[in-house]
């Protein structure tokens, strides 16, 4: 899931210092996990605009905020309330999704959109992806190099870890070293013994959109 | 022709130090060091900005140690530069008669002094390699457009951390290394001589044929060993030297005299790289005396090497 952080209030705050009326937009998806953007944050933020002198004139929280037909239907009651601005507390994506519903008025995000991550347990997030659009995991034993080497290496380690942790974070395994515990265990060594074909980054120019109707 | 690529692949036991670009604009500190390696060693490492550390570039310091006569070897790291950059640099330094270099893949900003900067690591140590040795077969650049007037040749290096576990993935990618180009590698600095032919056992067994150059780093006192132990990857000094440094020390608290565990670490160095040769352990050394170069040429008299 898109793991987020909510921003510093004061930083919310300001992006709204000019409005007297705010609409808020939930998302009931990896927000809602993130405790950055479900209904109790909904709740929190209503009062904390409300204590400083704001009205909250509508709130919704969409099913995910980064599918446009959803929320383009979520945000006419959002719209029929007239806010000054609006709040979504979802990823990037999902603030940039409901702007385009929000008939010109101001959106502004209340998160950080930080990584795409695992739910190691309740409350804890680990980046488990970047996105590299040439997944590699196939021959690195289900573990990813793009994201857990802190130099996203891909033909095997740096010379920097010491007792096994990364010379970046000493909190982190070297990744390439779990890669290699990982093949072990599955007999897979052979597979490290081949050097990755670079692909140049061309490919990963972004933005980028994927349609399977053909064209844009 | 690269002096160093003449000395190993003939058969010459290979000799050069490491120098590292000032943290300004006045060489000359680099410039007297260069002064007395000349003739001593058959090439300077220069490092690009080694533990991440804000420095004057590589190339500026390899032009002038070559405009004073002393083959540099241009350290290449893949952490500021893409490959854009790497292969401009190295058309540069080929301009300038500059045609050894070593491939690192570069610590991390983060853990250097200017912590903000933004890692690139568009290639790796094998990807660098990998795409100077795609340039001189092709006779393209990066972007595969020809390079006028045909491309450069390079003598290519690469490094090796011998203590390291599991010492497969060092073994695995130091085969990739020599694979994509690596004539000669230069270790992390021994200190332990079994553990190193232990290390050129492995490396004799997985069929890996380059020139292999020792690390060499004369120790200064037992307080660098210990820090180095605990901070360095890849160093492993044993106890007995660092007790033989420390009772040297204690020896010159008594008598009054300064420096004798400086002069300690020469000895050691010097008679670890005699018996190194003399045992023909591999094809050379390489000296990093770590802003203290000018023991480099004391320690090679010592060790009774003149190259």
């Amino acid at each position: 899931m898109i793991i987020t952080q909510k921003k510093p209030i004061d930083e919310v705050m300001a992006m709204v210092a000019n409005a007297k009326t705010v609409a808020i937009v939930g998302c009931n998806s990896c927000a809602t996990a993130c405790q950055t953007g479900g209904e109790p944050q909904i709740k929190e933020l209503t009062q904390i605009l409300e204590q400083a002198g704001k009205k909250v004139v509508a709130t919704t929280i969409c099913d995910y905020c980064c599918m446009n037909l959803g929320v383009k239907s979520k945000m006419k009651a959002i719209n029929a309330a007239d806010p000054d601005c609006v709040i979504c507390m979802s990823c990037g994506d999902g603030v940039q999704c409901v702007a385009k519903n929000a008939n010109n008025k101001p959106v502004y995000p209340s998160n950080n959109t930080m990584y795409l991550g695992e739910a190691v347990r309740f409350g804890v997030w680990e980046e488990s992806c970047r996105f590299c659009g040439e997944c590699v995991l196939g021959k690195t034993g289900a573990v990813c190099p793009i994201t857990q080497c802190a130099k996203s290496l891909v033909n095997g380690p740096c010379g920097g870890q010491k007792n096994g942790k990364c010379e970046v974070n000493p909190e982190n395994d070297c990744a390439w070293i779990k890669i290699y515990e990982r093949l072990q265990a599955t007999g897979e060594l052979a597979k490290l013994t081949e050097t990755k074909e670079d692909k140049g980054y061309s490919k990963v120019a972004y933005p980028r959109t994927i349609s399977l109707r053909g064209n844009k | 022709m690269s002096m160093l690529k003449d000395a190993l692949e003939s058969g010459k036991f290979g000799v050069t130090a490491e120098m590292a670009p000032p943290k300004g604009y006045d060489f000359t500190e680099q410039m007297e060091a260069a002064e007395l390696l000349a003739g001593k060693v058959h090439a300077v490492n220069v490092t690009d900005m080694q533990s991440a550390s804000l420095k004057a570039s590589g190339l500026g310091l390899c032009v002038k140690l070559k405009q004073a006569g002393v083959e540099p070897i241009l350290q290449i790291t893949g952490r500021d530069r893409n490959r854009m950059a790497i292969m401009g640099d190295v058309l540069s330094a080929a301009s300038f008669g500059i045609d050894t270099m070593l491939a690192l893949t570069g610590d991390h900003p983060v853990v250097g002094d200017c912590k903000d900067s933004k890692p690139v690591y568009d290639l790796d140590s094998v990807g660098i390699l990998k795409m100077l040795t795609k340039m001189e077969q092709t006779g393209c650049d990066c972007g595969g457009n020809e390079i006028a007037g045909g491309a450069p040749k390079f003598y290519k290096g690469a490094s090796v951390t011998p203590v390291y576990e599991p010492v497969f993935l060092q073994i695995n990618k130091l085969r990739q290394k020599v694979e994509n180009g690596a004539m000669y590698v230069q270790t992390q600095g021994i200190f332990d001589l079994d553990t190193f032919k232990r290390f050129l056992e492995m490396v004799d067994k997985a069929g890996i044929k380059t020139h292999i150059m020792a690390g060499i780093i004369p120790l200064k006192s037992a307080g660098m060993a210990k820090y180095m132990n605990e901070n360095v990857p890849g160093i492993d000094v044993p106890q007995d030297m660092i007790d033989r440094l420390a009772a040297a020390a204690a020896e010159g608290k008594e008598k009054g005299v300064k420096g004798l565990p400086g002069k300690l670490g020469i000895e050691m160095a010097a008679e670890m790289i005699a018996k190194i040769r003399d045992e023909k352990l591999c094809d050379g050394v390489h000296i990093m005396a770590i802003g203290a170069e000018k023991n480099v040429p004391v320690i090679l008299e010592k060790a009774g090497i003149s190259i």
